[in-house]
């Protein structure tokens, strides 16, 4: 009877000795990752999913986690939010993920996030900048900036680089992500001493912008900031010259700017543009040069968008953290993953900050025939 | 039962008291009443203690989703499939009902409960690993059943609005006013603000908070109410009140306009009218189903996937199930929410095969699953009726 009461106390010791030491064990970790690789943002999670898939195949390549490979389990959750609490609910209760990764869209990263809140298991996204998914609860981290940051990059860049003081704002008002920009935008340039000339706003899909445009060259703006996507920006720029605003007067946006047809359909109108965005593949660090040469590599020479480095990051920060934990309990590894100090990953020097956001640096990048060029990098706010 | 081909020589008395005699006592009536309410809200019971211990959170949540179907297939079965009346709008009033129960839960636990948190006891709790829900019985439980009826009520009022001009139309006119009504609310809710957070609530009056919830961003923050308990107990209710009513003077009369629109008319069936309580009935429970889906674990409310294309979800169901058929839309509902979820093991070719058994089944069977017919009316069952004689 003392025998087995001993024996029963010493086992829950035991995966802690054994945790610690680099002995192998046999046995994969599941890691789970639910995206949207079908529906209407399906490029969001298949550019996405690349960069995962690069990240854990590297990851095994040298070793897996403590001797233990990596297995990736991925969901399609069709770009639906109800199926992505579902499928987060399988990668837990059934997989046995012991983390998640994922979404783009912060609606599904919500949705999905608070499964995995409720379960304790961590969840990291690679790209939602919303300023809500975070505040779910302790289990939910992002790799990426949030939405306030990026729009006071733009400020900051126009303020003190481009040396701008007279600025109009043109949003899409049928947008979270654009309405947000927009305000933390006027905020931040406001405060930095700058005039806001003028602000309008569209809804997307419309396919005229001729009295907004109209009312902003009136208003005598030396840029405009358009932080909306990049096919009505397209048709925006256009437009823009053709009312006789020249290309002097430069459009700024943000990451929903990235896509190769905006300078397709726009060509020359947004020459001289600038944008923030999550990284640029002309950055000259080591971990960026790094990166593209193996993406090229694995799938057929494309140059790898801010969501495949997103999502290359949020993978590698996950093993960081794996490595680091003492076990992989949920609130192990959600522990060692808030301890994330300067990550070198490709989109910048990440450190997770205590609302289990990312800080980390944003790029501006500049139209020059037909490609986005690197041509600034704005460091967070210290504080 | 009677024989009765001598009934019309009888005089009246002699049928009464046969009628009487054929009544069963008021209290076994009664109890044959209630026994399906009383029956539904014991598998709920059981499903919300036990569906997690026997089949897992992820069949837990999968049997939800299910449910919610089932309101929604069922509920729409009564204008497309008993009134024969094609609505493409039914998502709208799903999202009208969601939007109403979420303002009561979210902003109503505010004022009630002096945060936005989740109040619920035993009931409500969903899938909760950690034992993070109240004990026993509390004002949440009583909160979530009044959102959820007034969600209906205003997704009833919604489609009585819509309906009282629109349902003189027919087929195809009809069909575009309910997808334009589906895409207006859609809209509409997309031009709100943003959701307060708990300290910027107090002291707004409440009419300026119905411009808060959420945009195209959607209405986050809303607590999860939606367990087993709650959505098996308003599918049984949904269920038996689509029995009743097909089974009613109502349910004959969408039968006639549904058949033939003149031949109805001109036995005194009112058209419109009918058409408009299938209309309004079917928005109810739309709206309750909606109540249920915002407050869903593993959700996020947002008017985007509200749209036409979960109207068509909708749709697809009540027509491989059969135009008219109760047990049809539940059958239909039930393997179309599993059968995108048993495919997964083959990802990609997942939709693919979802689509080709779709156009498969209704080269096959044209009718739908069960036709206009019930289960109970198969002949298997018939059989075991009747004691083995067929009728």
């Amino acid at each position: 009877m003392a025998l087995t009461l001993t024996g029963c106390d010493q086992q829950p010791q035991q995966p802690a000795v054994t945790g610690g030491s680099p002995v192998a064990t046999p046995g994969e970790i599941v890691v789970g990752q639910y995206g949207s690789l079908t529906g209407s943002e399906a490029t969001f999670g298949q550019t996405t999913d690349e960069g995962v898939r690069l990240a854990v195949e590297e990851r095994n390549a040298t070793g897996g986690i403590k001797g233990r490979k990596i297995k990736l389990v991925t969901y399609d959750d069709r770009s639906n939010a109800q199926e992505a609490g579902t499928v987060v609910t399988r990668l837990i209760t059934q997989d046995k993920a012991v983390a998640i990764l994922g979404e783009v869209a912060s609606t599904r990263s919500i949705a999905g996030g608070r499964v995995a809140q409720q379960y304790g298991v961590p969840m990291v996204s690679p790209s939602s900048t919303n300023p809500t998914v975070t505040d779910i609860g302790d289990m939910i981290f992002r790799v990426c900036f949030i939405d306030p940051f990026q729009g006071t990059v733009m400020a900051k860049f126009s303020h003190e680089n481009l040396k701008l003081t007279k600025v109009a704002v043109l949003y899409d008002k049928g947008q979270a992500y654009s309405t947000g920009l927009s305000n933390y935008f006027q905020q931040a340039f406001k405060e930095m001493g700058g005039t806001i000339t003028a602000v309008e706003t569209y809804k997307g899909g419309d396919p005229d912008f001729s009295a907004q445009l109209t009312t902003i060259r009136n208003s005598g703006a030396e840029a405009i900031y358009i932080p909306g996507y990049y096919n009505e920006v397209a048709s925006i720029a256009l437009q823009a010259r053709k009312l006789g605003i020249p290309n002097s007067v430069p459009l700024m946006g943000g990451d929903g700017w990235e896509s190769p047809k905006l300078a397709e359909i726009a060509g020359e109108a947004v020459e001289g543009c600038y944008f923030s965005n999550h990284y640029a593949p002309e950055d000259e660090r080591a971990e960026v040069k790094e990166f593209i040469a193996k993406y090229k590599a694995k799938y057929n020479g494309v140059t790898p968008g801010a969501l495949a480095a997103s999502g290359y990051d949020a993978a590698n920060i996950l093993f960081d953290a794996m490595g680091r934990a003492p076990s992989l309990s949920g609130a192990d590894l959600a522990k060692a993953l808030a301890e994330t100090k300067n990550f070198k990953a490709v989109t910048g020097l990440i450190t997770i900050n205590k609302s289990r956001n990312a800080d980390k640096s944003a790029v501006v990048l500049q139209m020059k025939g037909g490609t986005p060029v690197y041509v600034a990098t704005v460091e967070p706010p210290k504080k | 039962m009677a024989d009765s081909p001598t009934t019309t020589a009888r005089p009246i008395a002699s049928i009464r008291a046969r009628t009487l005699q054929l009544t069963p006592p008021r209290w076994v009536a009664f109890c044959r009443g209630a026994a399906p309410i009383v029956i539904g809200v014991a598998l709920a019971v059981l499903l919300q203690f036990y569906a997690n211990r026997w089949f897992g959170g992820y069949r837990e949540k999968i049997l939800i989703d299910i449910g919610i179907n089932i309101i929604l297939a069922v509920s729409l079965n009564i204008v497309n499939g008993y009134t024969g009346q094609f609505s493409i709008g039914h998502a709208g009033f799903m999202a009208v009902g969601a939007y109403t129960a979420g303002f009561i839960m979210y902003y109503g636990s505010f004022w009630l409960f002096g945060d936005t948190q989740f109040h619920g006891g035993i009931l409500s709790a969903t899938t909760d690993p950690r034992g993070l829900h109240g004990p026993g019985f509390s004002g949440g439980d009583l909160l979530f059943p009044a959102a959820l009826i007034a969600g209906g009520l205003v997704a009833a009022l919604f489609g009585f609005i819509v309906g009282l001009p629109s349902l003189r139309l027919r087929g195809d006119y009809l069909a575009i006013v309910t997808l334009g009504f589906g895409e207006i609310v859609r809209v509409v809710i997309e031009t709100t603000g943003t959701v307060l957070a708990g300290d910027e609530i107090g002291g707004q009056p409440w009419y300026r908070l119905l411009n808060r919830v959420g945009g195209p961003m959607g209405f986050g923050g809303l607590p999860i109410y939606a367990s087993s308990f709650w959505v098996w107990v308003c599918v049984a209710a949904t269920v038996l009140a689509a029995y009743r009513i097909k089974a009613s003077t109502m349910g004959r009369a969408f039968l006639a306009v549904r058949e033939n629109e003149i031949a109805a008319a001109s036995l005194g069936v009112p058209i419109t009218r009918y058409k408009v309580r299938a209309f309004v009935i079917a928005a109810f429970f739309a709206g309750v189903a909606g109540g249920l889906f915002a407050h869903e674990i593993g959700n996020m409310l947002n008017a985007g996937e509200l749209g036409f294309l979960k109207s068509f979800d909708i749709i697809i169901m009540v027509v491989l199930g059969g135009m008219g058929s109760i047990s049809g839309a539940v059958v239909a509902a039930i393997v179309l929410t599993i059968l995108p979820e048993a495919l997964r093991s083959v990802s990609e070719f997942r939709m693919i095969a979802y689509a080709l058994l779709l156009i498969v089944m209704m080269i096959a069977r044209p009718q739908g699953l069960l036709g206009i017919h019930e289960m109970w009316d198969l002949p298997y069952f018939r059989r075991r009726r009747t004691g083995g004689k067929t009728a």
